[in-house]
């Protein structure tokens, strides 16, 4: 009950006019960041961290956070017109959106793909509406061994679930925990891995690792490719609308599933994309039309478009309820909230509640906004992805350097960030995954400081992370989850055995 | 630098060469960190744990996963993919030079002088636009920019000699 009552006040503070401002303003430049290649949320979110410096802490992660919404539809856009997945959690929104536009039916496939992302979005937020202030409160008894437990379950995750060779993603996320250990030892206040080099005391900021590696090495991968953009256009009126949202309510249980696998996958911190491609793959099995999936089939597009919403909204829960965030975006809130002053984690329920319940109001209102926005404006948004990619390029480029340098007022950090791009494009091209460096950059003082403190405690000793049973069953899931591709494959071949 | 051409030559540095490039970079680096970690010390000190003691592990780790990564790649001899073609990498380097040029002149002409220059060269050279759209686009970007981080959210950038003689 108390919740609902949190909830209406945070409703109370988004409704007024400069937040409501805020939130228009943030959806409009989120879209265009997910319509643009070479910005995506992450680093779109990252550049634009600096212009709220002077709000208040409400007011900018409204902003924020809506850009994140704005960046999630925009994706779709160029998807389905333009067969250029935005951002590469569309990138499964292609299969069939774009077919349909190809037979003329842009307007459907748009509406059912924002449709969709809504009502994922929805999904998410009342899941976290529901469940973050019991995580937060339960999280409230954790002591530094089971912080950091729960980093090392959110990291093992990244190992055992992502694509990528996991010995990558360990040297990845590694090379991430490094550069944060670089600069000043909070603990012992003394210099580390500085080599004598003063702009190095700070250490790395991880906004410029998401600037230079998400920013300046997409566009480095864009130029690469040498997109040429042929768009179909889109015209959507009220029927079209109207329509295809009475069509929708048939494919509820392919939503409702989607909803799950896309919150499933957000929380854990596999994130969005792979949400969005499990969430098509099943549809394709369990749809009586699945033979024509690929050809422009409606079920094609809710599918991906709810899993992925629904996982981009949902890792803002862990970010919120336990100060992990679930994918490189929520990183990025969660840098931001640690500008404002203010601690993530489950302390933020308490000491924060305006701030917290202002977020999560802002969901709600937010992504009303932005389906608005977004079903009105489509032909605006288009019209940006036919502006010609070398005058596109420099200006990315221009604002990615501006939001570099204007996180600490430093021109180092912009050489930081051009360092940061050319690695980004060489690892992505080889396979490195990006998302657990930027994760471990952020979190690289926190887990270091509670294991430490937790090694403290024991005399050095490693078994207090197996002390009781919370911190075990905790490390225990890391371990099953660090395991896990390995544990999958040794499990099918044992059902080949045995079946055989 | 042959104008457009988009790569038609299909020759290009290996896949597997760049592999392992990046595999010794990974492993170049854990060395740093480890060497590092030893200089502050990486025991126990009365109060605890030394500085270098977390980093130390995780350079162990790197250390690890590079020389991992390295023998698979020199076990796995069957692929010939190309990273890229020579042709893409021009591509590359025409955003990565002027880029270099760009984020090394910031200090010395301010950011915004050099933006106009970012913009206008890479309309020019990579576009081939006329000169008014050309001036156009790039100084209308940089008065909006202007504008929207100076004026409105009061975000100061760095400034050169150029916003001194105009009294900004």
């Amino acid at each position: 009950m108390e919740e609902i009552s949190n909830l209406f006040q945070g409703f109370a503070t988004v409704l007024q006019p400069f937040n409501i401002m805020v939130m228009i303003v943030g959806i409009v430049l989120g879209v265009i960041i997910g319509v643009l290649p070479g910005l995506g949320g992450a680093n779109g979110v990252a550049i634009l961290l600096p212009l709220t410096f002077s709000m208040s802490p409400t007011s900018a992660i409204i902003m924020l956070s809506c850009i994140y919404w704005g960046a999630l539809f925009g994706g779709a856009i160029t998807s389905i017109l333009f067969n250029i997945p935005g951002e590469p959690w569309s990138v499964a929104t292609t299969f069939d959106g774009h077919p349909m536009a190809q037979q003329g039916k842009a307007g459907e496939a748009l509406t059912a793909a924002f449709t969709s992302s809504f009502v994922g979005a929805l999904f998410a937020v009342i899941m976290i509406t529901l469940v973050a202030p019991l995580v937060a409160a339960f999280a409230l008894r954790f002591g530094p061994a089971e912080k950091f437990g729960v980093y090392f379950l959110a990291f093992c995750s990244f190992v055992g679930m992502s694509k990528e060779p996991p010995f990558k993603t360990v040297a990845a996320m590694m090379i991430g925990f490094a550069l944060a250990a670089v600069g000043l030892d909070q603990m012992t206040g003394q210099l580390r891995l500085t080599f004598g080099f003063t702009p190095l005391l700070t250490g790395f900021d991880f906004l410029i690792a998401v600037i230079g590696l998400f920013g300046i090495g997409e566009i480095l991968l864009t130029m690469e490719e040498g997109l040429q953009f042929k768009g179909r256009s889109a015209v959507i009126n009220p029927t079209v609308v109207f329509q295809t949202w009475k069509e929708l309510p048939r494919y509820w249980v392919t939503s409702l599933r989607s909803c799950v696998i896309g919150c499933w996958m957000g929380v854990t911190p596999a994130g969005a994309t792979p949400a969005s491609f499990m969430s098509y793959g099943i549809a394709k099995r369990m749809s009586k039309r699945g033979n024509n999936f690929g050809n422009g089939e409606i079920e094609g597009v809710i599918a991906p478009e709810t899993a992925a919403h629904a996982a981009g909204t949902s890792a803002l829960l862990p970010m919120l309820a336990l100060g992990v965030p679930g994918s490189p975006t929520a990183a990025v809130l969660l840098g931001g909230l640690l500008i404002w002053g203010l601690q993530p984690g489950p302390t933020l329920f308490i000491d924060n509640k305006d701030f917290v319940w202002g977020l999560i109001a802002s969901m709600y209102l937010g992504n009303i906004v932005g389906l608005l926005i977004v079903l009105t404006c489509v032909p605006i948004f288009a019209a940006i992805l036919r502006i010609p990619f070398s005058i596109i390029a420099p200006i990315i480029l221009v604002y990615c350097a501006i939001g570099a340098y204007s996180v600490h007022n430093s021109n180092f950090d912009v050489v930081m960030m051009m360092v940061f791009g050319v690695l980004g494009y060489f690892l992505k091209k080889c396979n490195y995954p990006l998302a657990p460096l930027v994760l471990a950059i952020v979190l690289g003082d926190r887990a270091e400081e509670s294991f430490r403190q937790s090694l403290l405690a024991s005399q050095g000793s490693l078994s207090i992370f197996w002390s009781n049973w919370l911190v075990g069953t905790i490390m225990a899931l890391g371990l099953i989850a660090l395991f896990w591709s390995a544990i999958q494959t040794t499990w099918t071949r044992l059902r080949a055995m045995v079946t055989a | 630098m042959t104008g457009q051409s988009n790569g038609a030559s299909g020759a290009g540095p290996s896949h597997r060469s760049v592999e392992i490039g990046v595999a010794l970079l990974t492993l170049v680096f854990s060395l740093i960190v480890i060497g590092g970690s030893l200089q502050v010390g990486i025991d126990w000190a009365f109060d605890g744990p030394r500085a270098g003691f977390f980093p130390f592990y995780l350079g162990l780790l790197i250390l690890m996963s590079s020389l991992v990564n390295l023998f698979q790649i020199i076990m796995d001899g069957k692929t010939q993919r190309l990273f890229a073609e020579w042709g893409q990498l021009g591509q590359v380097l025409r955003v990565v030079v002027p880029s270099t040029v760009y984020v090394v002149l910031v200090p010395y002409i301010g950011i915004y002088a050099a933006s106009i220059l970012l913009i206008a060269v890479f309309m020019k050279w990579l576009g081939r636009y006329g000169w008014t759209l050309v001036l156009a686009v790039s100084i209308g970007t940089i008065v909006i920019t202007f504008i929207v981080f100076e004026k409105w959210f009061l975000v100061p950038l760095p400034k050169g000699p150029i916003e001194e003689l105009l009294g900004l």
